[in-house]
């Protein structure tokens, strides 16, 4: 590089015009629409002084309702990645009847308003509804022997943790499928046909040749639709029952505080949310780019 | 691969190739099956159940519910904040990508990935930005009360939140779309001397257009249906600040269930219709549009 060229050029020459209102509309847009009010949020939470802070950051009630939001996220998005995954193989490989009509329906969740869905999930698995009345009997209790722990199930999905779980599995499935379909239709198939001329069994190629190159896809599913469960908000509401303490999840927290007018805590308890997703948002990206390493870019 | 890893050819003979590749006719019946089953509790039941509780009470009951006074007015106000929201991202989504794909800048992997940043934000915190900024405590509420504004609790605080959770969904359709096609042919239009404008008009657009209007489909069907953020700017007066997805939720909690029903059938309405569009574009389209069904 000689030394004409190194002078500072933010951007290449081009013939094409329009490059300073292009960029003008989407960077005002932008920080008129997303960046200033989130910054807005953030200096509300800040402007409440540590010690408020403090007190609705750790107050029982907030981190039960973290501690839900993430955790249902969290069950909900592996219980995708195992479906999705089976999913997404079987719409690749099998040819059945129906198959594009599934293909299709997978992005229902997508289109279909989350309220919407939120109160026919609340029809069918309260204990009157069609899922949750065959669920009823299901019910059962075991104490491990000689200890104080049991565990159980009352029979219950709708107004309880599971049933926060319910939607967000609805809500999350088909960011799994749509980031690991593509990939299994690009496989190479040389590879699995080698692997099974050498001998390898079916369940061994798929272990150890198949899934090693689905991975960073299948992660990257289960990050997208963990984000987007975190902070669902319309699909569980009205599944959830919200009690306090026990199925309240943290963005229905941060609308309660906003309708007794404070401010500053919805503006406390959306920050600790916003920068918890981030943070494991960008942990998934650091995990992914490191499995796109080990396994090839695929 | 070390012999001690892999048994040998002699002690498993070589399947076919056509073999290798696929699992036994009982697995695949098992997953297929494992499949259908997962999809038909947790997707196709949730949809039929919407038709099935809003058929519940008869065709009268239904008309009503989605005639009554305060059901129009929800409908009407859903339409309009749909219809100033979506063009405005389309202006926006044009100009982000016509930016990011046609030239090479400092700074456009961060721009793309700002422009990708609602989607990481819960519904609920998209519409408690505006109620921080323009609330009646929030930083610019005095000045808006002083001069007789009102932005939270009216149409303007939804447009807001609706293209606040709407932002990517143009954009991310055509950055991928206008990248691969590259700028060949705008250049030649351009040394034929055509002004910029129609350069846009009659080259870009026409390249770009089934992406373009997949992405407005998506964007659509969120604006429609969005509810957290609306939810928390709307202050849901009735007849004047409730979108249909707010109608429903009050329906639903005032133990009418047949009428929010009745409401939510029509927006599952346009999610179908929503879906057979975006699929028959796939089928159609499919080269064009790179990045379907992301979101």
């Amino acid at each position: 590089m000689t030394a004409a060229t190194t002078t500072f050029r933010w951007r290449e020459p081009s013939i094409l015009p329009g490059f300073g209102l292009a960029l003008g509309i989407t960077v005002t847009a932008l920080s008129l629409i997303v960046l200033i009010p989130l910054a807005a949020l953030f200096l509300k939470a800040a402007s409440a002084g540590p010690a408020d802070i403090w007190a609705v950051a750790t107050s029982p009630r907030t981190l039960a309702a973290l501690k839900l939001s993430f955790t249902a996220a969290l069950f909900a998005a592996l219980v995708n990645a195992v479906f999705g995954l089976i999913l997404a193989w079987v719409l690749v490989r099998y040819e059945f009847p129906g198959r594009r009509l599934i293909d299709a329906a997978v992005d229902l969740p997508f289109a279909l308003p989350t309220a919407v869905a939120g109160i026919s999930l609340a029809a069918i698995y309260a204990p009157n509804g069609w899922v949750g009345s065959l669920l009823a009997p299901l019910a059962f209790k075991l104490t491990i022997p000689f200890t104080d722990l049991s565990f159980g199930f009352d029979g219950k999905v709708a107004y309880t943790p599971l049933g926060v779980m319910v939607a967000l599995i609805f809500i999350g499935l088909p960011f799994v499928v749509r980031t690991v379909q593509p990939v299994l239709e690009e496989l190479q198939s040389d590879v699995e046909e080698a692997a099974a001329l050498l001998g390898a069994s079916r369940f061994r190629t798929i272990f150890r040749v198949i899934l090693p190159q689905v991975l960073p896809a299948l992660m990257t599913g289960f990050v997208l639709a963990f984000a987007r469960a975190v902070g669902e908000y319309g699909s569980v509401i009205f599944i959830a029952g919200n009690v306090p303490m026990l199925s309240e999840i943290a963005p229905l927290l941060i609308v309660i505080r906003l309708e007794q007018f404070d401010y500053a805590g919805a503006a406390v308890v959306a920050t600790m949310m916003l920068l918890i997703s981030f943070a494991l948002i960008l942990a998934g990206n650091l995990i992914q780019a490191r499995a796109r390493r080990r396994f090839g870019d695929v | 691969m070390s012999d001690a890893t892999l048994p040998s050819a002699a002690a498993t003979p070589p399947r076919s190739a056509s073999r290798a590749r696929s699992e036994s006719p009982v697995v695949q019946v098992a997953l297929i099956a494992i499949s259908l089953a997962f999809l038909l509790l947790f997707l196709l039941l949730p949809l039929v159940t919407v038709f099935v509780e809003a058929a519940a009470k008869g065709w009268e009951a239904y008309r009503a519910a989605i005639t009554e006074p305060d059901a129009l007015a929800a409908i009407r106000l859903t339409l309009l904040v749909a219809a100033i929201a979506v063009p405005f991202n389309i202006i926006v989504g044009i100009a982000a990508a016509w930016a990011i794909a046609k030239f090479e800048f400092r700074g456009k992997d961060l721009l793309i990935s700002l422009i990708d940043l609602p989607f990481s934000v819960s519904p609920v915190i998209s519409g408690l930005v505006f109620v921080l900024l323009f609330g009646a405590q929030g930083y610019f509420g005095p000045w808006l009360q002083a001069n007789d504004l009102k932005i939270v609790f009216a149409l303007p605080g939804l447009i807001l939140a609706t293209v606040f959770v709407t932002f990517p969904f143009v954009a991310r359709e055509l950055i991928p779309h206008m990248q691969s096609l590259g700028s060949a042919d705008e250049e030649a239009a351009l040394t034929l001397g055509a002004s910029p404008w129609r350069v846009f008009f009659a080259v870009t657009l026409p390249n770009v257009k089934w992406s373009l209007f997949y992405g407005v489909l998506l964007c659509n069907a969120r604006a429609m249906g969005e509810f957290g953020a609306v939810a928390v700017v709307s202050g849901k007066i009735r007849g004047l600040t409730n979108t249909m997805p707010l109608h429903i939720e009050i329906l639903y909690n005032e133990y009418m269930g047949a009428a929010a029903f009745a409401v939510a059938s029509l927006l599952a309405g346009l999610a179908l219709v929503t879906l057979v569009l975006k699929t028959l574009l796939e089928w159609r389209y499919g080269d064009a549009i790179a990045a379907s069904g992301r979101h």
